[in-house]
């Protein structure tokens, strides 16, 4: 089985906010929620870096991990989804998501937030009519054998979805182009470029 | 009037096709000259140390960057495409309030809950029920006003109320999602956040006037510390000196006006997410929030023990308002000492029931 991944090139990323938009598009988002963002860092300095974020789609996922109702769940493919007719609107899933990936379309008192909303791989979610799934939770490319459209449509090709296997490839395949030593992962001489997963932040 | 401007059209066209040939000319020597750059700078291109290229290219993304990335801090220069957005990029702390909740508080809250139940269940078996010692001699004592019972019922009504539907958010996963299946547990847990979000903000205020109010009769003494000494005289026959509230009670009190008062304040920032309070304050908070309930719940079925089944002719004094005298001399002697000369009976109690509604002595506290 495929397991899903997104995997933004930042080097390559030139925050253009198309994959928010054909997000929005796609899956009819509710006003107010935005289920892909661009983040840039250091904007207009040298070192200036922009990545687009959404649900990773973690393997070892934090919301699943603390949701009080359980309402999260993993599809065959390692696509995280929820049922929001399980979901409370509690924002637990908020305060654990590495990504800020939940969303809530309210903030009000005696914690209303409403059903969360978050990216959902264009995968949709548990609905027993096509109707109410795109209602709910928008289109189900996954169902269509399509990937999701953020990624389909960057204009860069910085946005890439797909199973982890052949994002890793293509991204491995661009790094010995740029030529990088160390995969373009850091510029730690003894990270190698096999080792993609090498974590910068641990030296040695 | 067509005469007109046809004849301006031929004028017109006339001087456009000066224009036009002049046009080309220019058009022919710009061609001309950028062709001629084109061509240098593709030699340059050709000749460039690409060493020296990279240099001046726009640099790579370094580890510094995904350093940053990670820390989770936001600077003068860092945007984001999110309209409402003030969050960082990564959520350094979620993970640490993950393992917190999740390895920490989970299962220790669980076994401090079922501790103290086993230790009470224990307790009563092995000891029993504390009697009253001399026979009842039927002259009553009026403990607890009518408001004050009214407020201790309502309190502890909703802390029920929180601390089962707190528990239900907790672990409640762990046992009804199977059990009952997901329509009803859906309806389940949206009901038990619903009623601990509003019933919440209630409880929070009253037990502010609780403690409030119960304050003079709850600040220690001497004869507390002598109390907590010979463990309340809860083993054995001793007696022990105790005020209107003995060391227990006491201790119970500050309990709830110190971790009460900060799971009333963290459950504030929880439930009014309006205020725009961060992600890492509602962690905390959380945190704060769960180990203070669930030590608070642990203890409070200490207190229900001791309220109900651990002492005869307690609980008669929170549901009628009235104790009778052995049980005062024997539990609280300092205030049976003050109050001894108000015994009333209990036919008098009645007369003064059906009489009125307030009908009560102003003896007793009231507040």
């Amino acid at each position: 089985m495929a397991q899903m991944k997104f995997m933004c090139d930042a080097e390559r990323c030139i925050e253009c906010n198309g994959c928010v938009t054909a997000c929005k598009n796609a899956n009819d988002v509710e006003w107010g929620i935005q289920r892909r963002r661009v983040v840039t860092l250091n904007d207009g300095e040298a070192n200036e870096m922009s990545i687009s974020v959404a649900c990773m789609h973690c393997d070892d996922a934090p919301c699943m991990a603390v949701c009080p109702t359980d309402c999260f769940y993993k599809t065959d493919d390692g696509i995280v989804l929820h049922d929001k007719d399980l979901c409370i609107g509690c924002g637990y899933c908020l305060y654990a998501c590495p990504f800020g990936a939940p969303q809530f379309p309210q903030q009000d008192a005696f914690g209303e937030r409403g059903k969360m909303d978050k990216c959902t791989f264009c995968a949709g979610g548990p609905a027993d009519s096509k109707e109410e799934e795109y209602e709910k939770y928008g289109s189900n490319r996954i169902a269509e054998g399509k990937l999701p459209l953020c990624a389909e449509m960057c204009s860069t090709k910085a946005l890439l979805a797909g199973d982890a296997q052949d994002v890793a490839d293509i991204f491995r395949q661009r790094v010995v182009q740029r030529g990088h030593k160390d995969g373009a992962w850091s510029n730690n001489p003894q990270a190698s470029a096999d080792n993609l997963a090498y974590d910068a932040a641990h030296k040695g | 009037m067509n005469q007109l401007t046809a004849q301006a059209h031929s004028r017109v066209s006339r001087s456009d096709k000066r224009l036009i040939a002049l046009g080309m000319w220019r058009f022919m020597l710009v061609a001309l000259a950028l062709l001629l750059s084109l061509g240098f700078t593709q030699v340059a291109v050709a000749q460039a140390d690409p060493d020296r290229e990279m240099t001046t290219a726009a640099p790579g993304i370094t580890a510094d960057q995904w350093r940053q990335v990670r820390s989770g801090e936001t600077g003068p220069n860092y945007r984001d495409s999110r309209y409402d957005s003030n969050y960082s990029l990564i959520n350094a702390s979620g993970e640490t309030w993950r393992q917190i909740r999740n390895r920490w508080v989970s299962p220790f809250g669980m076994i401090a809950i079922g501790g103290t139940a086993a230790l009470i269940t224990l307790f009563y078996l092995i000891v029993g029920r504390k009697h009253l010692e001399a026979p009842r001699t039927g002259r009553k004592l009026l403990r607890w006003s009518l408001v004050m019972r009214a407020l201790h019922w309502t309190v502890a009504t909703l802390f029920i109320t929180l601390a089962l539907t707190g528990l239900n958010l907790l672990l409640g996963k762990f046992i009804f999602r199977t059990l009952f299946g997901d329509a009803f547990w859906a309806w389940m847990i949206a009901a038990s956040k619903v009623l601990h979000n509003y019933l919440g903000p209630i409880f929070g205020i009253l037990l502010v006037v609780m403690l409030v109010s119960l304050i003079k009769e709850n600040i220690p003494k001497k004869h507390d510390w002598v109390w907590f000494k010979k463990g309340g005289g809860m083993i054995g026959k001793q007696h022990v000196e105790a005020g209107f509230a003995n060391g227990g009670e006491k201790a119970w009190y500050w309990l709830l006006a110190s971790v009460g008062v900060l799971v009333i304040a963290s459950g504030f920032v929880l439930d009014f997410p309006n205020f725009n309070q961060g992600r890492d304050t509602m962690q905390w908070a959380n945190i704060i929030h769960a180990v203070g309930a669930l030590g608070l719940t642990a203890v409070s079925l200490g207190h229900i023990y001791i309220g109900t089944l651990g002492t005869e002719g307690a609980l008669e004094g929170m549901t009628t308002g009235y104790v009778d005298e052995t049980w005062a001399k024997e539990h609280h002697s300092l205030w049976y000492e003050e109050v001894k000369d108000q015994t009333v009976s209990e036919e008098e109690i009645a007369a003064r029931k059906s009489s009125s509604g307030s009908g009560e002595p102003s003896a007793t506290r009231t507040s």
